[in-house]
């Protein structure tokens, strides 16, 4: 039997990645059929295994959901119940900025590969008449290494997932202060699965949707810090494309 | 004042000169169908109109339209979208009370099965220096059209 390849977005701190191999482990009870869980380090590692057909099964954000639907031919499987992906613009304590607005051209911007999270912190920085023509960006492989760039001086600004802004140990965010915070409410990460799995999906979104019903799948959502799933109606796929390209420059 | 619609609709508005400023970090969502009668629209797009969302649903989206609006800025967003582009512009909206909200707003076609089934619309935060041409700019256009 051929084993396939699930893989998550590399926007999750490790916390959240052990209950993704737990997910694994439920998945392949649940249909009787092997995967297994890649994990990537940065974002260009994923895209190369995604153009290369490595990848059958993905969470992932959904600026790279709208890539895999649109040039993949992947299918939007479910998203997650109750969540939403914002974005986080930080600064140091002795910045001297204290609001968006206060920042001027040329600023250093400290960003991940994350596109979600660069789109939108790209989008906030707009009303101080900023765009990638009159900033600086350096480009970190974790949040952790944006936390760092701006701690060390080395940025202004960063931009960070929510949830990883979060996740960051207290000594280091206690060192910054945030300028700015989306509230879009819209945007979430999806589970997709890939040409050669979606014979499987029927049967996939009934366990998936049920999963909080059960004692088992409730500790697996659990350990991945959800509560539920919900399924991604086609509509809901299209809403979500339209929408990534709305924002798009 | 009253106010007349491009498909003959009209209704009596009150104008407010007072700004309510566009918050930091929140996007207003909606779509329409193919007329711009609203079909979605999220709690930012309810906050800052002033509309319910039971208000806003299954009305064109025109109720936004500030009189300060010069047609010709609406007219290239229609020609825009109908051909299929995306359309970016600054928009001085409505709210329900009377008072207005600067925009910039994005607006595409939505295609479905190779058919144009709605459009779109995310507006953002503008910056003040845009707002200030747009108002420049605007009230230029609606002098031209006067005289």
């Amino acid at each position: 039997m051929e084993t396939y390849t699930l893989s998550v977005s590399p926007d999750f701190a490790p916390e959240y990645l052990s209950g993704w191999f737990i997910f694994n482990t439920w998945l392949q009870k649940s249909l009787e059929t092997p995967f297994h869980l890649e994990i990537y380090d940065d974002f260009e590692a994923q895209r190369r295994d995604i153009q290369l057909d490595k990848i059958d099964l993905i969470y992932a954000n959904s600026y790279d959901a709208a890539m895999l639907v649109r040039e993949k031919g992947f299918q939007a499987v479910a998203r997650p119940a109750h969540v939403s992906d914002e974005t986080v613009i930080a600064v140091a304590n002795s910045s001297n900025f204290d609001s968006v607005d206060d920042l001027v051209p040329w600023c250093r911007v400290a960003s991940t590969h994350d596109p979600d999270v660069h789109m939108m912190g790209m989008i906030m920085l707009e009303s101080a008449d900023l765009d990638s023509s009159n900033v600086v960006v350096t480009s970190a492989q974790t949040y952790v290494l944006v936390a760092k760039y701006l701690l060390n001086g080395d940025a202004d600004v960063g931009f960070f997932l929510k949830d990883s802004f979060q996740d960051l140990s207290d000594l280091i965010r206690s060192q910054m202060r945030v300028l700015v915070e989306s509230q879009i409410g819209v945007i979430h990460h999806t589970l997709l699965a890939g040409p050669k799995v979606q014979h499987l999906v029927p049967e996939m979104l009934d366990r998936l949707l049920l999963m909080q019903n059960t004692t088992k799948g409730k500790d697996v959502l659990d350990s991945m810090q959800m509560t539920g799933w919900l399924k991604m109606e086609g509509e809901d796929t299209d809403f979500m494309i339209d929408l990534i390209d709305t924002l798009m420059e | 004042m009253f106010i007349t619609y491009h498909d003959g609709a009209s209704r009596e508005i009150t104008i407010v000169d007072r700004e309510v400023p566009y918050p930091d970090g929140k996007l207003i969502v909606s779509r329409t169908d193919i007329s711009g009668v609203i079909t979605h629209a999220n709690q930012a797009f309810v906050e800052m109109s002033g509309y319910s969302l039971d208000e806003l649903i299954g009305t064109n989206h025109y109720i936004l339209r500030h009189p300060d609006m010069p047609a010709a800025a609406f007219g290239d967003l229609w020609d825009t979208i109908k051909s299929g582009k995306k359309w970016h512009g600054y928009v001085k909206n409505l709210r329900k009370d009377g008072a207005y909200y600067w925009v910039k707003a994005t607006v595409i076609p939505n295609i479905r099965n190779g058919e144009l089934t709605g459009y779109t619309s995310v507006r953002r935060k503008p910056s003040r220096s845009k707002v200030v041409a747009c108002t420049l700019l605007y009230a230029q256009m609606n002098m031209d059209v006067q005289s």
